[in-house]
């Protein structure tokens, strides 16, 4: 899987940085998120889901590879 | 083959003859007009607002475009020109909403602050409740609008200033709030009574604020439990002056708390009123507060995190009575949308209030159905860009989650030790749509009475 954000979208609430540690991160004085790991290991699926769906803006997508 | 289309202008709504267009309809039925623009003209239709045209969008496709749109197409900062009264001029970050709302966000609304705020929260409410008797009444709006000064000046500002506000605060809280005549578009100093009340709640805001600093000053805070006016005190200029007059504090904190005071509160309003209304509803919301509390579970964020009934009710409410029922920008640039041509200049606005309602996206649309956030239906998710009450996209609100929290905290509180019964006609309550701020006609009184068994459980 594969991360992308919506930069139009992103507000930097960093309810991804909650859900999904060192996976996402809000650098200090950022306003939108810095994706630490683009294509994260399948067992962090559950995290990233999570981001995805409480991020409040839906800036959050994850894009299937094959 | 491709044609070039041709552009036109925005269809009008009709009505609006009279020396300012449409400015005395929006002052006294703005339901009404925004209702009328989407049944008449669609997805997009204007209006007129003293000078300007609005060019009202609706609708999942229309709305995106709004919400998508940047800063150098679609300006914010110059559309709420009833707000710069409020504010005071030339406060610091006065000119910059990115400013406030990075102030804002970092002070106090990122998702790790969230557990103590809800601790301090559930503390406020338990000392309003503290002043009940076994049952009495009490007036909604008044009761929350006090309640919700204390937990946002506690949340955002700090326990010690909260800890120095009386009800005084509150009321003339109050009358900043009903100072947002739609007038203001055409002239935010008219000679009416809400500005000057306005005006003079201001003054006597800063003298309040200006007294707190005055006694601060004699007896500097330990070091520990400084707030943020401990902050903004300390700051001082080259000469070694203080950096911030009381008139600049009183702005500055105004500002912050204005976004989240009235639309807290009266979300809170509705949401009584509207489980009152709907006894099944209350009912399935209070078991699974009683469940939880069952399980010995703290009001804390990750608790409130598990309240799918409470949540949806909340929701639902919060789509029947949007606070905010129009959210508006200014066209830096022409603009087109299909066929039709915002020109530059035009004001342009989404409403929450007509979006929410399209029955398309929300069967039923006037019933309250909170079932409609439950999975799969989940009809907020289902359409992101007409279910707006935080409206959405770029500006989309920042304490949309610090909002729900507080509600849940609040309602946990409530709910758990005491029953509610509506103390007027249900089809009494409604709202004041007088102002831009949208407030509950008063009275809005309901009776409380303490739970034989609270928790359920005998
Ligand atoms: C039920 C409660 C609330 C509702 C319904 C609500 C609704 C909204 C809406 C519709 C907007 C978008 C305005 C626009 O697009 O022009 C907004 C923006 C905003 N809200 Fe809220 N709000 C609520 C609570 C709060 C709270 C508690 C805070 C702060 C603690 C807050 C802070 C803000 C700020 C700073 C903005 C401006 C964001 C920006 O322009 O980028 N709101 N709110
Ligand atoms: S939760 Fe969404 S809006 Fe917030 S920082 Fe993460 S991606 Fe951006």
């Amino acid at each position: 899987m594969r991360i992308a954000v919506d930069r139009d979208l992103c507000q930097g609430h960093a309810v991804c940085e909650s859900e999904a540690e060192g996976i996402f991160v809000l650098e200090k004085k950022a306003t939108t998120v810095t994706v630490l790991d683009r294509s994260p290991p399948e067992d962090r699926r559950a995290e990233v889901e999570a981001a995805v769906r409480y991020c409040p803006t839906h800036a959050l997508t994850i894009i299937e590879e094959d | 083959m491709t044609t070039a289309v041709e552009l036109h202008g925005p269809p009008r709504v009709s009505g609006g003859g009279d020396e300012h267009g449409h400015l005395e309809e929006l002052r006294t039925d703005p339901i009404a007009l925004l209702e009328r623009v989407r049944a008449e003209c669609g997805d997009i239709g204007s209006f007129r607002l003293g000078q300007r045209d609005v060019v009202l969008l609706s609708g999942a496709e229309a709305n995106e475009l709004f919400f998508r749109a940047p800063e150098e197409l679609l300006d914010q900062a110059e559309a709420y020109p009833f707000m710069t009264p409020v504010f005071g001029e030339g406060v610091v970050f006065d000119a910059s909403p990115e400013r406030r709302r990075e102030m804002l966000h970092n002070q106090a609304l990122r998702d790790k602050h969230m557990r103590g705020h809800a601790a301090t929260i559930a503390a406020e409410v338990a000392r309003m409740v503290a002043a009940w008797g076994d049952e009495g009444e009490i007036d909604l709006l008044d009761w929350f609008a006090e309640l919700t000064i204390y937990t946002s000046s506690a949340c955002l500002i700090g326990a010690r200033f909260r800890d120095e506000l009386d009800g005084r605060f509150a009321s003339l809280y109050h009358d900043l709030e009903r100072g947002t005549d739609a007038l203001a578009y055409v002239d935010p100093y008219a000679p009416i009574d809400s500005f000057r009340r306005r005006d003079a709640a201001r003054a006597q805001l800063v003298e309040l604020v200006q007294g707190i600093m005055d006694r601060r000053a004699a007896e500097p805070p330990a070091s520990d439990g400084r707030d943020l006016l401990d902050v903004l005190m300390s700051i001082k200029d080259e000469d070694g002056s203080d950096r911030f007059s009381a008139d600049e504090v009183t702005g500055m904190f105004i500002s912050m708390m204005f976004a989240g005071h009235h639309t807290t509160s009266t979300t809170a309003s509705w949401t009584v009123i509207e489980l009152l209304r709907n006894p099944g509803e209350l009912d399935r919301v209070v078991a699974e507060l009683d469940d939880l509390a069952a399980s010995g579970a703290e009001v804390s964020y990750q608790a409130l995190r598990e309240m799918p009934r409470l949540e949806a009710a909340l929701k639902e409410t919060l789509r029947l009575h949007p606070p905010l029922i129009l959210l508006l920008r200014v066209a830096k640039e022409d603009v087109a949308f299909r066929d039709v041509l915002i020109s530059s200049g035009s004001m342009v606005g989404a409403s929450p209030w007509v979006s929410n309602r399209i029955p398309e996206d929300f069967p039923e649309p006037r019933a309250f159905v909170p079932d409609r956030y439950v999975a799969p239906r989940e009809e907020d998710r289902e359409n992101p860009w007409t279910w707006i009450p935080f409206g959405a996209g770029r500006h989309r609100c920042i304490g949309a989650a610090f909002a729900l929290m507080q509600l849940k905290a609040i309602f946990s509180v409530l709910l758990r030790d005491w029953e509610l019964e509506l103390a007027q006609p249900a089809d009494s309550y409604q709202a004041d749509l007088s102002k831009m701020v949208i407030q509950l006609r008063q009275p809005v009184r309901v009776r409380y009475r303490r739970r034989e068994h609270p928790g359920g459980r005998a």
